[in-house]
């Protein structure tokens, strides 16, 4: 998969620290497959007990439907290592996640997977979260995001990432490539 | 001369395959690989989409211990395992492990129980190593100065394939805790108060090196509660230098080095520790001295207050707001007013031998009160062996919890062991997020001292009060 733009309506989910329990909970990693993880997205806000879906939570409003970015509170994807996030989230149909920090592990597997993390200073931030359902943009090329009405920001991102993205790389392939030098380093160190 | 360098910089440079470029980062070469029956399948699923082999069986070890039923009767007494996903995910760990020439230490294995339980145990966490595993509590053996890091499912696939990982050098953060622990107060209770100081997200992009008086002071068991928990304060790793304790410990455990190899390690161990002089990103100090027991109070572990103290008054705060809404809590309210009904002790946290005793020192001699459900799990078999030839298993009984088999259980309820919708749980582990023992469970952190005293007491006490009366 390859990913140059983003253009998309945001939702707005501005709970500070949202976890990945909260993401996808433990009871749902069960699985041997990454499919069908969507469907347990954020599940115990989502759903009621009955498992019927609660009105009043955003994803569950109809403004959501076919939005492919998420603007999340400050300090998202802490907790557990679970790439089952990243795919509960690519799995429902998101393609990027905004925040003014994301949790290490979390924005390691998210640029694994083509979930794409953006870390916003906290105006944009602001500005995000008191803008629901604003279109914005995210080109990732010149690893700015776009917001209307206002001057485009730059995003930090890591250019072996951007690149593995941009080109469809496989960081295992990239590795896979490695393995002579590998070899030398096991043959050095008796490792 | 070279520069002084931190512990983290010797043991990153020297695992360096190819160094980090503007470019590229650097692939960094792993020393041991622990794996689990959670954070696997998809791995071993790409390794055989791509025809690609396990590189290095001998440094990759697999248990089972997330999904796993607790119940003797399960795990021995071929009684079905209630959760039908959850015992498809173990046979696939079978498979996979048979299929790619994985050591695992299954269901009956006397050496099974939490990964990060059974590394130290088994003497194959080692000063120096590149430790990784599919689990964010990997920080866990970083208390023997192994650079030692959670990974997500896609990098345990690179770590089968090719025993490395793709890596940007973390910055460096040193927390200072000088002065010692006073009498009741635990290592739980010190991570607890680093979290609660420096933040949920403050080691954000950090490895963490514990330093101080009161870190030297600790036992091997104790360095893993505190580094276990770095992962909370958003570090991915945490360290504590290499000394004579370490050693102790590691003398005589199965697979340390033996004879001229054990002389060779020690050499290189006592050259991990920082070098005087050299410089960390960002310190913080903290006084163990002044510590008390600490418990949680909201729905992150940084939400944490003494155990004799007051919940704050934060509200306009939305964190705040939200975590009172959820756990049915009072601002201003004396947290010993929080209310009891499970107790649970055990976890990667809390979950080894002195844990244990620490527990049934406070037990001893009482009853756990009415309606309140306390669980005991230990971390591993071989933690429930010396727990039980001790005595120790008679003392929680007689006091009216349960004792089961080794796993991570109630932490994260992914085998079924969990806590009730608005129930209180005053628990060992190390997340009181939303839901993580159940779905609308609320979870009090504590140390295992003061799990017991909250046992007995049926609502959030201070362990010194049983301890000195």
């Amino acid at each position: 998969m390859k990913i140059s733009t983003i253009r998309s309506r945001t939702v707005v989910m501005p709970s500070t620290n949202i976890d990945t329990d909260q993401i996808i909970p433990g009871r749902f990693l069960t699985t041997t497959t990454k499919e069908g993880l969507g469907a347990q997205l954020f599940a115990d806000w989502r759903y009621d007990a009955a498992g019927k879906a609660k009105p009043d939570f955003i994803l569950n409003k109809p403004e959501s439907a076919g939005c492919r970015v998420l603007v999340a509170g400050r300090n998202v994807g802490c907790g557990s290592s679970r790439e089952h996030a990243p795919w509960a989230l690519l799995d429902y149909g998101f393609q990027a996640v905004i925040s003014t920090e994301i949790a290490d592990i979390f924005r390691y597997n998210s640029l694994k997977n083509g979930l794409l993390p953006v870390v916003v200073d906290d105006a944009t931030h602001a500005w995000l979260l008191a803008n629901p359902g604003a279109e914005v943009e995210i080109d990732l090329d010149s690893a700015t995001l776009k917001l209307p009405g206002r001057e485009p920001v730059r995003f930090p991102i890591d250019p072996f990432a951007r690149y593995c993205l941009m080109n469809g790389v496989d960081e295992l392939g990239f590795l896979l490539s490695k393995d002579a030098a590998i070899k030398q380093y096991e043959s050095r160190l008796g490792a | 001369m070279s520069a002084a360098k931190t512990m983290f910089e010797k043991v990153w440079q020297a695992h360096e395959v190819v160094p980090e470029t503007a470019d590229t980062p650097a692939v960094i070469f792993i020393d041991l690989h622990l794996t689990h029956e959670v954070t696997s399948p998809q791995a071993f699923s790409l390794l055989r989409e791509r025809g690609l082999r396990l590189r290095r069986p001998d440094l990759t070890l697999a248990t089972m211990d997330h999904a796993t039923p607790t119940r003797t009767e399960q795990v021995f007494g071929g009684a079905p395992i209630t959760i039908e996903s959850a015992a498809k995910q173990i046979r696939q760990l079978e498979l996979n492990c048979a299929d790619f020439g994985v050591e695992l230490l299954g269901m009956q294995d006397e050496r099974r129980g939490i990964v990060h339980i059974i590394g130290p145990e088994l003497g194959v966490t080692q000063p120096g190593k590149t430790i990784v595993c599919g689990d964010s509590h990997t920080s866990t053996h970083g208390a023997f100065g192994a650079l030692a890091f959670g990974i997500g499912t896609t990098e345990v696939g690179h770590v089968l394939a090719t025993q490395c990982l793709l890596q940007k050098k973390a910055k460096t953060f040193a927390v200072e805790v000088d002065g010692l622990l006073t009498a009741g107060v635990t290592p739980k209770d010190l991570i607890l108060a680093i979290i609660g100081k420096v933040g949920v997200s403050g080691g954000t992009g950090h490895v963490i090196e514990y330093r101080g008086a009161a870190i030297r002071a600790m036992s091997m068991e104790e360095r893993m509660t505190v580094c276990n928990m770095s992962i909370e304060a958003g570090a991915r790793a945490g360290m504590i230098a290499p000394d004579e304790t370490t050693f102790a410990y590691l003398a005589d455990k199965p697979r340390s080095p033996k004879g001229a190899a054990w002389e060779a390690a020690l050499t290189r161990w006592r050259a991990l520790p920082t070098d005087a002089g050299a410089v960390f990103d960002k310190t913080v100090q903290i006084d163990a001295a002044a510590l008390e027991p600490m418990v949680t109070y909201g729905t992150n572990p940084g939400m944490v207050v003494p155990v004799s103290g007051s919940i704050p008054d934060r509200r306009g705060d939305p964190v705040f707001d939200a975590a009172m809404k959820y756990m049915g809590l009072n601002p201003g309210e004396p947290i010993g007013n929080a209310p009891v009904n499970v107790v649970f002790v055990g976890s990667c946290t809390n979950g080894r031998i002195s844990d244990l005793r620490a527990a049934a020192s406070v037990l001893r001699g009482h009853k756990v009160a009415q309606g309140v459900h306390m669980l005991v799990v230990p971390g591993s078999q071989e933690v429930k062996r010396q727990a039980e030839s001790e005595g120790l298993h008679e003392i929680f009984r007689s006091a009216g919890a349960e004792w089961r088999e080794s796993g991570c259980s109630m932490c994260l309820g992914m085998n079924g062991d969990t806590v009730g919708k608005g129930e209180y749980s005053v628990s060992t582990s190390n997340r009181n997020f939303e839901g993580r023992q159940g779905v609308g469970a609320r979870t009090l952190l504590a140390s295992p001292q003061t799990a017991a005293a909250s046992a007995i007491r049926g609502r959030v006490t201070d362990p010194r009060e049983l301890l000195n009366g």
